[in-house]
């Protein structure tokens, strides 16, 4: 794993996260801009909720038949003068598109945004054997500059603001007056726009992911607003994309209806700007496009999600509109998450990829508000599945001692009902005698994480069994 | 094993199949041979001129600017006309498009008209969309021989010019357009173009121009 995971340390992570000032004002805007516009957008559309139930059956049809969409993707490449790779882990990918960029001499190597590079460590392994790709997405270009993971899956500089930026700009484009103004955010962009138009002109290969792969075609789709990907896919002599095995579907049609909902839930867009469907390398007589076309098909641990518990986050289509509604992710940010996928949708994916001995904290780290089922476009259960984590984690012994003993003490009472009537009787009462005066509670034993910082309500004395009871009594 | 059986493998695992099952096999085979259509929106399926009125607004959202004129001999002066607006040369660059070549482009002599593919050294080109989308205002370009995919992406402007019988309610429709056009493959590149290039990755800020066009403008042709 070249990424480096600090999922382990979450708690940590979150502390620090909640004490950081400047996170805390970029977070801000995740929870006014994407919630808000999702919201309008997807009231414009009448047929928005049949439409992501027509998503849901479409991904969990194309899944249930995925070794034979696969097959058929290959076969339409192939037939096309495209190359398909595939790739158990994450190191056999690394290596395929290395060994193109050898192979054609590649010395300069743009990118397009991509979470499967982020998750398979690509750039540091480029790095290490004497390549330096260029993230040419504004945003992956920022955290690139900063040597940082992203903290959003589509907006991965979501936790910075304009003043750090300039910094930023500063310190990489020394070679550009030291006076210039670069205040105004538009003046952040066109200074990018100029770095990066020369790095797009002078790229041997391109690396772009991809949100989709089209069984029918042999098609390869982004979306982007930037244009920094197509730009990334039609100038090099090389085009190779990233992509994992989930992202096929089988025909234009299935994928217009996943591209209606795609960029509403992301960014609150009817569609992005723009979005390429590319097909093989250059054709005879083409002015433009890439003389080869690479696609390298990642597993990395997906194939063995299909068969249990988690097979329904294989329907993910990346939007990002989980962790814009999360109240966990608006605290703490992507960061905090500790490796590549945060939010609701990490906090399920996260485990199955590097292990919930690892990842133990992501699916914990949630209320149940039930937000994320609420929004998701393709109707992925995430409490469900996290709880589904929770459970293996206590299975497996993975839990922390504290939560074992409070299960294990617990489970004795339920186990002996009259036992647990009468003590949770005796403890109501005592406790509401205790804040019989305020009505809540400043300090209850084992509870002082809740009570540092909030005052406890107080139970008005009865027990939920025995009200209950009273009003069963009343019922005819 | 290679690594293609290996994934193959474990995926055949996990769904408890061998892939040689006929039932599955037919029902992929027959998705992928029939394409079914999936929920349409009302709003991609209105008659001819409510269509069109929708993807002029549409693109306007977008942040495109649009002009319908009634004929292609129109085009040279409405280009000419745009440029003046953006205090921009006089001068544009186009691929050799059969459509884009019936245009009396020195009707506008002061109009300089390059061809070929764009090296990034020109302010504007002109393209001719293969068709579009009312629901969503989206342009709809395919590559090839005559139509350089540069042309789209790198000049700071991109004038489009699109037939108003192309203009399709839904995305649908231009698939089976493309479909015919093609015999049932795609051409290298497909590029679905809904307004300017833009970016909202420095504090959400909405900003126009990002790494394509700052701006994009539309000729509608016919049945103004």
């Amino acid at each position: 794993m070249s990424v480096q995971l600090t999922s382990p340390q979450f708690k940590g992570n979150a502390r620090r996260a909640l004490a950081d000032p400047q996170l805390q004002k970029a977070l801000g805007n995740v929870g006014q801009n994407f919630v808000e516009k999702r919201r309008q957008v997807a009231a414009k559309l009448p047929e928005f909720d049949a439409l992501c139930d027509a998503a849901r059956d479409l991904k969990d049809h194309t899944l249930a038949h995925l070794d034979l969409y696969l097959e058929a993707y290959e076969r339409r490449v192939t037939e096309q003068g495209g190359k398909v790779h595939w790739a158990v882990t994450s190191a056999e990918a690394c290596h395929v598109v290395l060994d193109i960029c050898k192979r054609v001499g590649a010395k300069n190597v743009t990118k397009g945004k991509s979470m499967i590079s982020e998750e398979i460590g690509l750039n540091d392994f480029l790095a290490a054997n004497g390549i330096s790709p260029v993230e040419t997405d504004l945003g992956e270009y920022i955290i690139q500059l900063r040597h940082e993971p992203p903290s959003h899956i589509i907006a991965p500089a979501v936790h910075l603001n304009k003043e750090q930026i300039e910094a930023d700009f500063r310190r990489a484009h020394q070679s550009l007056p030291p006076g210039r103004n670069l205040e105004a955010p538009t003046a952040l962009l066109a200074e990018a726009r100029s770095v990066l138009r020369e790095k797009f002109l002078a790229a041997d290969v391109g690396i772009t992911g991809a949100n989709f792969l089209i069984a029918e075609t042999g098609s390869s789709v982004i979306v982007t607003n930037e244009g920094n990907g197509d730009l990334t896919q039609t100038l090099p002599k090389v085009h190779i994309v990233l992509a994992s095995i989930e992202k096929i579907v089988p025909t234009l049609e299935d994928v217009s209806t996943l591209l209606r909902l795609l960029a509403r839930s992301a960014t609150g867009q009817e569609m992005t700007a723009y979005t390429s469907f590319s097909t093989g390398p250059r054709r005879s007589g083409d002015p433009d496009g890439p003389g080869e076309y690479h696609v390298v098909i990642l597993d990395n641990g997906r194939s063995a999600m299909l068969g249990g518990q988690f097979r329904e986050m294989l329907r993910c289509i990346r939007c990002g509109a989980c962790m814009n509604h999360c109240p966990v992710y608006h605290a703490v940010g992507g960061h905090a998450y500790g490796w590549v996928y945060p939010g609701p949708m990490g906090a399920v994916l996260t485990p199955a990829l590097v292990g919930i001995d690892k990842a133990g904290h992501l699916p914990n780290a949630s209320t149940f508000c039930g937000r994320c089922e609420e929004i998701c476009p393709v109707r992925i259960p995430l409490p469900k599945l996290m709880r589904h984590w929770r459970e293996r984690e206590f299975e497996r012994h993975l839990a922390p001692a504290a939560a074992r003993w409070g299960l294990g003490i617990w489970a004795y009472f339920v186990r002996r009902p009259r036992l647990y009537r009468l003590v949770t009787r005796i403890a109501m009462r005592t406790l509401s005698l205790l804040g019989s005066r305020r009505g809540r509670l400043k300090w209850l034993p084992l509870a002082r994480g809740w009570t540092r910082h909030r005052d406890f309500p107080a139970p008005e004395g009865h027990t939920f069994q025995s009200r209950w009871k009273r009003r069963a009594r009343y019922m005819p | 094993m290679s690594a293609r059986d290996t994934v193959l493998a474990s995926v055949r695992r996990s769904l408890g199949v061998t892939g040689r099952e006929a039932p599955r096999r037919s029902a992929a085979d027959d998705r992928l041979s029939r394409h079914p259509r999936g929920i349409i929106p009302k709003r991609g399926k209105l008659p001819e001129k409510q269509r069109i009125k929708l993807f002029c607004n549409q693109v306007e959202d977008a942040h495109g600017t649009i002009e319908q004129l009634a004929s292609p001999e129109q085009v040279p002066a409405a280009v000419a006309a745009y440029l003046r607006s953006k205090n921009l040369p006089m001068s544009v660059r186009r691929g050799s498009d059969p459509r884009l070549e019936a245009i009396p482009w020195q009707s506008e002599p002061t109009l300089e008209v390059l061809l070929g593919r764009s090296d990034g050294n020109e302010l504007a080109s002109v393209s001719h969309a293969l068709g579009a989308v009312a629901e969503s205002g989206t342009l709809v370009l395919a590559s090839g021989p005559d139509n350089p995919t540069t042309l789209n992406f790198l000049p700071d402007h991109h004038i489009v010019v699109v037939d108003a019988d192309d203009i399709a309610g839904d995305y649908e429709t231009v698939w089976d357009a493309v479909r015919d056009r093609f015999a049932g493959k795609l051409p290298r590149m497909i590029n679905w173009i809904t307004g300017p290039s833009r970016s909202a990755d420095i504090e959400q800020t909405h900003l126009l121009g990002a790494h394509g066009p700052r701006s994009v403008h539309v000729l509608v042709i016919g049945k103004p």
